[in-house]
C-alpha cells in the first residue's frame, strides 16, 4: 500500500515589540526571574489588560505580505485551561474572528514552485516558563515570558513531504524577518513550530487520522520529527493497525516522538468573548497605511538581484534569505561593483565566521565584524591589483579579528603586490638558480613543474608578487 | 432536563472542582433552572440584529508599544502561595 502525506504546520512566531500584548512590562529575554511581570501578566484579580498598538500593526503587516484577508471585525476569547504557566486560568487569544484569514506563501522547493494555503494569522499571549528539573519535590515557574505577543500562523494541510514542510517554514520566518515582526529566534523560542501529520492512502482525497508534534526547536527537528513520524504512521497502517490521534513530544536526543499521555490538555476549552477586552474595527485606512510601508521581501529581491547585479539564481537565493544580509550586500556592492566577488566572501567566509561565533542566530549588521565598505574596499584592493587574491584572505581575516580597515593592514603588514618588474625580475632569478634540477626537468618537457617554480617565487616574495606578472617573467626566462 | 449530573461532573472536571454527588445533583437542577430562564430570550426576535459581545459601545482601545512598568519581584511574589528565590513554586509537575 502506498500512502500520501498530509503535513499542516502552526507557527507561533514573537511578535517583535518592546513591552508585552496586555501590559507594560518588558519583553526583554534571558532577564532575571519574574523581573518582567506586573499584576496583569501575573494575573492578579481586579487588573485590566490593554492591547498593545504595534502588536496589532505587526499582525496587520504579516497578514498583508501573506495575502490574507484583513478582519473588519476582530476580538479576543478566553481560552480555558489549567496549567501552572498560565497564571489566570485562560490565555487571552483570538477564536471566532481571527485578525488575519486566508492568504498563502508561496515557496520554491527544489526549483520547482509550490503555494502553501494559510488557514488564518491571530494574536495571543504567550504563557509563562515552567522549570521541573531543578528540585526534586516541587517545580518552578518563571512569568517572564507570559504575556508576551505572539502570532500564531496557521497553514491548510498543504504540505507533501518534510522537505516542503521545512521550506515553507524557512520561507515563512524569512518575510517575518524581512517585515521586521519577528527577529525568527528558534532558540530562543521567538519562532515556534508545531506540525500536524497525517498518512492517507494514495488517491483517497479524505484526510486520515493526524498526530500533533511538539517541542520542534530547530528545521532539522521539524524535518527529522516527520520523518520519524511518518515511518512510524506507515508501519502502523500497513501492519493492519490503526493511528491514535494525540499529541507527541519529539525527543531531539532519541530522535523519536513519543506519546503525551496527559488527561489533564483535555480539548475542551470553553472559548468565550474575553469581557475585559473590546474589539477591534479596522479600517481600509489604517490598512493602507500599513501597506505602504511594506518592504521589497526576499523573492522580490533575489529576482532583482540576478537582474541588477547578474548574480547566480544560487548566490541571489542566499544572499536574500534575511533582510540584514540582503542589505549588507547592497551596501557593498554600492561602495564598489563587483557583485560576484562580494557575493562569494560573504557566502564563504563572512557566513562561516558567523556560524563560529555563533552569531548567526541574532545576525545584526551592527554586530558583524566586518563593516560592509571594507569588504568592498578589500575587494577592490584585489581588483585594482594592489594585493593579490591569495593575500585577501589574510587582510580579511584581520579585519575580522581586529576591526581595521584593509588600507591600515596592507600598509601595517607590508601586504602591497610587487609588481615592479625589477624586484620580480631578481626573485625569478633567484629561484631559477636554486632550482637547476627542476629546470631541466622542465626543458626536457615535464610541463607540470611550471606550477612548482611559480609556487617557489611565490613563497620567496612570501604571496605578495603579481602572479600573472610572475608567470610572464618565469616563461620568458624558461624559453630564452 | 437541560444539564445531566453527567455534564455537572465534566464540567466540574475541567474547573478542577471536587462535588460530592448530592452537589452534583443540587448544582444540575440549578443550572437547569438559569438556563430555563435564558430560554426567555428566545422568545425575541433577533433576526437581522448583530450578536453583540460588549455592553459597551466602543473599539481600539490601544496603548503606545512603551514599557512603562518597574520591576517589582519582591512585591509580587510576597503575594504567592509558595516561592523558591525569585520563582513561584507550585507542586511538581509531571508530564
Amino acid at each position: 500500500m502506498s500512502y500520501e502525506t498530509v503535513i499542516g504546520l502552526e507557527v507561533h512566531a514573537q511578535i517583535l515589540t518592546e513591552s508585552k500584548i496586555f501590559c507594560g512590562c518588558s519583553t526583554r529575554f534571558g532577564e532575571a526571574p519574574n523581573r518582567n511581570t506586573c499584576p496583569v501578566c501575573m494575573g492578579f484579580p481586579g487588573v485590566l489588560p490593554v492591547l498593545n498598538r504595534k502588536v496589532v500593526e505587526h499582525t496587520i503587516r504579516t497578514g498583508l505580505a501573506t495575502h490574507c484577508a484583513i478582519a473588519r471585525h476582530s476580538r479576543w476569547a478566553r481560552k480555558n485551561y489549567f496549567y501552572p504557566d498560565l497564571p489566570k486560568g485562560y490565555q487571552i487569544s483570538q477564536y471566532e474572528l481571527p485578525l488575519c484569514t486566508g492568504g498563502h506563501v508561496d515557496v520554491s522547493v527544489d526549483g520547482a514552485a509550490k503555494r502553501v494555503r494559510l488557514t488564518r494569522i491571530h494574536m495571543e499571549e504567550d504563557a509563562g516558563k515552567n522549570i521541573h528539573d531543578a528540585r526534586g519535590d516541587h517545580s518552578l515557574v518563571d512569568l517572564n515570558r507570559a504575556g508576551v505577543p505572539l502570532m500564531e500562523i496557521v497553514s491548510e494541510p498543504d504540505m507533501r513531504n518534510p522537505g516542503e514542510a521545512g521550506e515553507y517554514l524557512r520561507t515563512l520566518r524569512s518575510i517575518l524577518e524581512y517585515l521586521e515582526v519577528c527577529d525568527g529566534n528558534m532558540e530562543e523560542g521567538s519562532f515556534r513550530c508545531d506540525a500536524n501529520v497525517s498518512l492517507r492512502e494514495a488517491g483517497n482525497e479524505e484526510l486520515g487520522v493526524k498526530v500533533e508534534i511538539k517541542n520542534l526547536n530547530s528545521f532539522k527537528a521539524v524535518e527529522k520529527a516527520l520523518e520519524y513520524e511518518i515511518r512510524r504512521q506507515g508501519q502502523a497502517l500497513s501492519e493492519g493497525g490503526a493511528v491514535v490521534q494525540e499529541t507527541r513530544l519529539w525527543d531531539p536526543d532519541a530522535e523519536v516522538t513519543r506519546s503525551m499521555r496527559s488527561k489533564e490538555h483535555a480539548h475542551d476549552y470553553r472559548y468565550f468573548p474575553d469581557p475585559d477586552l473590546l474589539p477591534l474595527e479596522i479600517d481600509e485606512e489604517w490598512v493602507d497605511e500599513i501597506r505602504a510601508t511594506l518592504p521589497e521581501l526576499a523573492r522580490e529581491r533575489q529576482n532583482r538581484f540576478v537582474e541588477e547585479y547578474g548574480l547566480p539564481a544560487y548566490d541571489a537565493d542566499i544572499v536574500t534569505q534575511r533582510r540584514d544580509v540582503a542589505e549588507y550586500f547592497e551596501a557593498a556592492v554600492k561602495a564598489h561593483a563587483n557583485p560576484k566577488a562580494i557575493a562569494n566572501w560573504l557566502m564563504g567566509d563572512l557566513f562561516r565566521v558567523l556560524k563560529e561565533r555563533r552569531l548567526d542566530a541574532a545576525l545584526r549588521i551592527e554586530s558583524w565584524p566586518v563593516a560592509a565598505a571594507d569588504l568592498a574596499r578589500m575587494v577592490r584592493l584585489v581588483d585594482e591589483g594592489t594585493i593579490s587574491g591569495k593575500l585577501a584572505k589574510t587582510v580579511f581575516n584581520e579585519m575580522m579579528e581586529t576591526g581595521k580597515g584593509p588600507d591600515a593592514i596592507v600598509k601595517e603588514k607590508g601586504l602591497e603586490q610587487v609588481s615592479d618588474t625589477g624586484a620580480l625580475d631578481a626573485a625569478v632569478d633567484e629561484v631559477l638558480a636554486a632550482c637547476a634540477a627542476q629546470v631541466e626537468e622542465y626543458r626536457a618537457g615535464k610541463e607540470k613543474v611550471f606550477g612548482f617554480l611559480v609556487g617557489q617565487v611565490m613563497k620567496a616574495t612570501r604571496g605578495k608578487a603579481n602572479p600573472q606578472m610572475v608567470n610572464e617573467i618565469l616563461r620568458g626566462k624558461l624559453q630564452g | 432536563m437541560k444539564i445531566t449530573s453527567e455534564e455537572v461532573r465534566h464540567v466540574a472536571t475541567l474547573a478542577r472542582l471536587d462535588l460530592a454527588q448530592d452537589e452534583q445533583e443540587r448544582l444540575a437542577g440549578e443550572l437547569d433552572r438559569i438556563l430555563e430562564y435564558m430560554d426567555k430570550l428566545n422568545e425575541l426576535d433577533t433576526d437581522g440584529v448583530e450578536p453583540l459581545s460588549h455592553a459597551v459601545d466602543v473599539v481600539n482601545v490601544l496603548r503606545p508599544d512603551r514599557v512603562v512598568n518597574q520591576p517589582r519581584t519582591e512585591d509580587l511574589l510576597r503575594n504567592a502561595p509558595a516561592r523558591d528565590d525569585d520563582f513561584l513554586s507550585v507542586p511538581k509537575i509531571i508530564e
